[in-house]
Formats: structure tokens, C-alpha cells, sequence
């Protein structure tokens, strides 16, 4: 039982924020904060299966999420929702509960399909140029669904918002927290399986010598394929819960900027490491709310005393220089990250009787 | 035919200002092996310098703008260039003392470009500036193609550059020691060659043609924003790669290259399809040419 107390500890967190949101405890921006910090886990931790695991340096990731939150926003508009564009539903709205995460898993696929624009260069290129595929995808992404005018272009594409509501009218429970959790899950647990399995070790390889791994007989292309793939598959999901959490989507919000969020969450938990994945996307959630908050109370501060002119106010642009000059000096002082390649087991071994994993 | 000579002339233009930052991005590569992704963003710092000192000698001062345009050129190139040696002596060189991963320094780079950009958006705020005008517009027309005299100045000017690097990298002592650097980082200090002078005189070299592209883009293109430079600092630096980076001719080729392919498809498609075509060309290149036009295959040692 001991051993087990870990998933339950896992699992009954997850029931009591359900029931919390549920019965009004929490207010809907803590229920936002709660679902961006699962969106954000699933994307740091996926990004790091490439970047961490596998060594290369991947700085696209948010041109997959763009992929699976367009495929997941049009799938749920034409089949549960009345649009002006594509017309009353295919099924009735009441199917939604069932339709929406198999709508997710069919984005998620997509997006791993795109993983392959990116994949199948990278059989021949490492390390710099990697990089510049991958940035290249990323606009390549941005740039087609700009240019299709039926979803709206660089306008961006709403009406999930209704496909949600459907949700709630079947039954009334909040269905949107339900998905993250259960996503941000599934998609950890994929990840820790995935990594722990032959493929896994295969990617480590990769990251130690490429050419010794293919001398070993590590068929080096396909764990690139499947990595790259795995990677991009769950930004994707990513990518579709975001769209559904926000109920509107616009090209420009997954430009490099976020994908630079996500570079910053996998170094700050450290490559190749699950747990400071998890570890770092909550923090940085968290950090980046605080600061909507604290940076007006150091504004309203420093007028008092004076330091600033009366004409200038500290504006919320001051967030995006804190937080890369944090990851410069992380850089600088701890250069692997919070956990530097370590799980958590690994650095308090105590836990390890809570915890079981085969 | 009068269309074709005018979008060349054009696409002679854009790729002057690709030219421009890809070589400094090739500079530093070449010696360091580092993707120096915060020059895209001195490029930035050196359009707002230029502002900066154009607008002061002209207001303030009350130069004459033909003087203010000579003593902006060097200013700037000097300020930008101390911009550039700047972060390479608070960001990257306690790095590479530590010995530490090249992914570290590469991702401190960009942190160091978003710092930039957001810190310019936080402290001028987001009003965009309007650059002065420091050159009187002369326009050369033969039949319906017709030239500024600022797109020549643009065009001869990088081609200027070129040459000089050319000749510093390959001619001089100092671009011998960049080469040795490039070469060998080990051996090279116990010749005797002082390692740190040499990568700073890199970076000035690199910023500073940063802060000349920043000039002449502010003349040419006379409205100033935050995040001017990363989208073409972005594209400037897939331009580096694809002509081969760590080669000067590479830089220079690729540079007009992607001018070349950008302002093609403008002149076909609608300009909305820019960065779609411009990307996927670029990605076939290298699909082709792993190492880009002029880069050699590196074999791995195990």
C-alpha cells in the first residue's frame, strides 16, 4: 500500500481540485492558472524528450502546439458546434464529452505527422542546424494557416468556447480541468514509459555519440523519428487543450516567444529530467502570475520613494526581461537546471518507499 | 523587363541588409562556434543608436544633416560594437572560462537578444520612433526602372564590406589568428596569441557591421520598433546557414540569396506567402546541403 501512495497522493489532488472548481471554492482565474500550469507541464515535458533526452536543440516546439490547437479548434467547431463558416454540427452537441478527446488524440497525431517536417532533415543534420530547421518549421507553420482564410488567417479562429458549453450542458461539472489533468497525465505517464523503454535508452544513446550509438547497432533515424514525433504528438495535445481552455486561437500566439517559453521551462527544470520538467512549468506558471502582481506594487513603491520619474510606470513588459535574465544567471551559476538530470527519487532517496515504478 | 531589373534592384537591397547581419553571425560562428542569437537584436540596438545620435546632433546640436550622417556612421558602428563586447564580456565569457556546454552559451545568447528587445520595449515604451532624414532623396530613373540613391549607398555598401572582411579575415594577422582559433581553441593560446583580444575583435567586427545594417535600415525604412530585429535576425541567420556558416562568402551569398527568393515570391504571390515560400526553399536547401552551400562535411572521430 505504501508504495502506491505516491499515485494516490497523485490522483486524489487531482479529485480535490475538481471538486474545489466544482463548487465554486475556486475562482476562474486559479482554475486558468491551474489548466496553464498542466498545458505548460505537458509542453516542457515534451519538449525535453528532444532536447533533454535526446541532446539536440529543438527551439520550435510552439509550431506543433500550433498545429494540434488548429486541428483540435476546427474538428470540435464542424462536428459539435453551430458555425458561420461551417455550418450547423455533423453530430449533435450532446456527443461532445466523447467526441472531444478523441477530436484531441486526432490532433495530436497530426502534430506528430508535422514532427516529420522536422524529423526527417534532421537524420543528416545535428546540433546548429537543427536548430535552424526547426525555427524554420515553426514559421512555416504560422505562416500556411496565416494564409488559409477560411479559418480566419492571421485573424485567428474562435467557437470552442461553444463546444465546451455543450459539455457543461450534459453535465454539469467542469469539463475543461477534467481534460487538462487528465492529459497532463496520460501524457507524463507516456513520456516516463517511453523513456524507460528500449527507444529510451536508444535516445540516450543518441545524446551520448550518434556515430558510436549506429556502430552499436541503435538504429539511430528511427529514434530520431520517434522522438521528434513523440514530441511534436504531444505539443500538439498541448496545443488543443490551450485552445479549448482559451476558446480562441490566433497564429501569433504561438510564435517564437513561445516557443522560448518552452526552451526556458525545460532548461530551468534541467534536461532530462521528468520531474524537473514538472517542477519548473509550475513554477514558471506560477512565477509569471506573481508578477502581473508584484511588478505594480514595486511601480506604486518606488513612486513613493521617489526613484522613478512621475511619468513612467513599470509596465508588464518588465516580466519578459526578469525572466530571461533568470535564466542567464541560472546559466551562469547552475547550468544543469533545477534537477540537472536527476529524477526526484534520485536526490531524496526517502522517497523512494512511496513511489513505485517498474 | 523594366519589372524584373526594378525587383532585382530591390531584392539587391534586402539582401544587402540580410548580408549584413549574416555576416556578423558568421564572424563569431566562425571563430567560436557559438550561435550569437542576440545579434539579430544588436542589430535593434544599432537602428535605436543611430536614432539616438542622428536625433541629438540634429536637435540638439544643430548640424547640418550631411555632417550628422558622417559623424552618425562611425558613432554608431562604435556604440553598437560596444553593445556586442558588452555581452561578450558579461554573458559569454564566464561561460566559456567554466568550459561550459555550447548549448548553455547558445541559450544564454537568446536570453541575452529577449533581455534586449523587451528592456528597449519596457523603457521607451511602445511608441514607434521616426527616424530624421539625413540624406536628400536623389532618384535615378532610366525608363520605368528608378533607383534612390540610398538603395545604391544600401547595395555598394555591403559589398564594401564584404571585400574589407574578406581581405581582414584572409590577409591580415588578426584574421590569421581567428582562423587558428576556428581551428584549434587549445593549441592556439599556447603560440602565444591572446585568445580573448581576438574574440573581442570579432565581436567588434560583427556589431559593428550590426550597427551599420541598423543605420542604413533606419534610412531606408525610416520607422523604429522594439522587435524589429528578431524576425530578421531569425531569417538573416537561416541565410548564414544556408550559405555554410563559418564562411564569409557563405554569408554574403546566402544573404542575397533570400533577399532574392523573398522578393520573388512577393512579385508573384501575394506578400502574405512570404515567409512560407522563403522557409521551404531554405529547408530544401539544406535537405540537399546539410552544411549549406559552401560548408564541408565534418567527419566524426569517435
Amino acid at each position: 500500500m505504501q508504495k502506491y501512495s505516491f499515485n494516490f497522493g497523485i490522483w486524489g489532488m487531482a479529485l480535490i481540485i475538481i471538486a474545489l472548481s466544482q463548487f465554486g471554492a475556486l475562482d476562474l482565474y486559479i482554475q486558468s492558472v491551474i489548466m496553464f500550469i498542466g498545458i505548460n507541464i505537458i509542453l516542457s515535458s515534451s519538449l525535453n524528450v528532444v532536447n533533454g533526452y535526446m541532446g539536440e536543440f529543438s527551439c520550435g516546439h510552439a509550431g506543433f502546439m500550433c498545429v494540434g490547437a488548429y486541428v483540435s479548434s476546427i474538428l470540435s467547431v464542424i462536428f459539435f458546434s453551430q458555425n458561420a463558416i461551417f455550418g450547423a454540427p455533423i453530430l449533435p452537441p450532446e456527443f461532445a464529452i466523447i467526441g472531444f478527446p478523441i477530436v484531441v488524440i486526432i490532433s495530436g497525431l497530426v502534430a506528430g505527422v508535422t514532427g516529420l517536417i522536422v524529423a526527417i532533415p534532421s537524420f543528416k543534420t545535428r546540433g546548429d542546424y537543427l536548430a535552424i530547421i526547426t525555427i524554420a518549421a515553426n514559421y512555416m507553420v504560422i505562416s500556411a494557416i496565416e494564409n488559409v482564410d477560411v479559418i480566419g488567417g492571421s485573424r485567428g479562429f474562435m467557437g470552442m468556447k461553444r463546444v465546451v458549453n455543450a459539455m457543461t450542458d450534459v453535465i454539469d461539472l467542469p469539463w475543461m480541468m477534467i481534460w487538462v489533468i487528465l492529459g497532463t497525465y496520460m501524457s507524463i505517464w507516456m513520456i516516463r514509459r517511453f523513456v524507460s523503454s528500449t527507444y529510451g535508452k536508444g535516445i540516450m544513446a543518441v545524446s551520448q555519440d550518434e556515430v558510436a550509438a549506429e556502430i552499436m547497432s541503435v538504429n539511430t533515424n528511427k529514434m530520431k523519428m520517434a522522438a521528434f514525433m513523440l514530441s511534436s504528438g504531444l505539443a500538439g495535445i498541448a496545443g488543443a487543450l490551450f485552445a479549448h481552455v482559451l476558446g480562441y486561437v490566433n497564429p501569433q500566439s504561438f510564435n517564437i516567444m513561445k516557443s522560448t517559453e518552452c526552451l526556458v521551462m525545460v532548461y530551468l527544470g534541467g534536461m532530462g529530467s521528468l520531474g524537473g520538467s514538472v517542477l519548473s512549468a509550475i513554477l514558471f506558471t506560477v512565477m509569471l502570475e506573481l508578477l502581473r502582481f508584484i511588478i505594480p506594487a514595486i511601480d506604486t513603491g518606488l513612486h513613493i520613494i521617489n526613484v522613478l520619474p512621475d511619468s513612467y510606470h513599470l509596465s508588464q513588459v518588465w516580466k519578459w526581461v526578469l525572466i530571461p535574465l533568470t535564466l542567464i544567471l541560472l546559466m551562469q551559476f547552475r547550468p544543469e537546471g533545477l534537477m540537472g538530470n536527476k529524477e526526484l527519487p534520485k536526490l531524496f532517496p526517502g522517497l523512494k518507499k512511496f513511489y513505485k515504478f517498474k | 523587363m523594366d519589372i524584373l531589373i526594378q525587383n532585382l534592384l530591390n531584392a539587391l537591397q534586402w539582401g544587402s541588409f540580410y548580408a549584413l547581419i549574416a555576416l556578423g553571425y558568421t564572424l563569431v560562428y566562425g571563430v567560436l562556434l557559438l550561435i550569437n542569437f542576440a545579434h539579430g537584436d544588436v542589430f535593434m540596438v544599432g537602428a535605436y543608436v543611430a536614432f539616438f545620435v542622428a536625433t541629438f546632433f540634429l536637435g540638439i546640436v544643430d548640424l547640418s544633416p550631411g555632417l550628422t550622417l558622417a559623424l552618425t556612421v562611425p558613432l554608431t558602428m562604435l556604440l553598437t560594437a560596444g553593445v556586442g563586447v558588452t555581452l561578450e564580456r558579461v554573458a559569454y565569457r564566464p561561460l566559456r572560462r567554466k568550459g561550459a556546454h555550447r548549448l548553455y552559451v547558445v541559450i544564454t545568447a537568446l536570453m541575452c537578444g529577449l533581455m534586449l528587445e523587451n528592456s528597449n520595449l519596457a523603457l521607451l515604451g511602445a511608441s514607434r520612433k521616426k527616424f530624421p532624414e539625413l540624406l536628400d532623396k536623389v532618384i535615378y530613373t532610366w525608363g520605368n526602372v528608378s533607383v534612390t540613391n540610398l538603395k545604391l549607398i544600401v547595395i555598394l555598401t555591403a559589398i564594401a564590406v564584404f571585400i574589407l572582411l574578406e581581405f581582414i579575415v584572409t590577409r591580415t594577422k588578426i584574421g590569421m589568428a581567428m582562423r587558428g582559433i576556428s581551428y584549434d581553441k587549445f593549441a592556439i593560446p599556447l603560440m602565444g596569441i591572446p585568445i580573448d583580444n581576438v574574440i573581442v575583435f570579432t565581436f567588434v567586427l560583427g556589431s559593428g557591421m550590426a550597427g551599420l545594417a541598423g543605420l542604413l535600415f533606419a534610412m531606408s525604412y525610416p520607422i523604429l520598433e522594439p522587435y524589429m530585429g528578431a524576425l530578421i535576425g531569425w531569417k538573416a541567420f537561416i541565410a548564414a546557414v544556408v550559405g555554410g556558416i563559418g564562411d564569409i562568402r557563405g554569408a554574403f551569398l546566402g544573404g542575397f540569396l533570400l533577399g532574392f527568393i523573398e522578393v520573388g515570391v512577393v512579385a508573384i504571390f501575394p506578400s502574405t506567402y512570404r515567409d512560407l515560400f522563403a522557409f521551404s526553399i531554405l529547408l530544401m536547401i539544406l535537405w540537399i546541403k546539410p552544411t549549406g552551400i559552401f560548408g564541408v562535411a565534418k567527419t566524426t572521430k569517435i
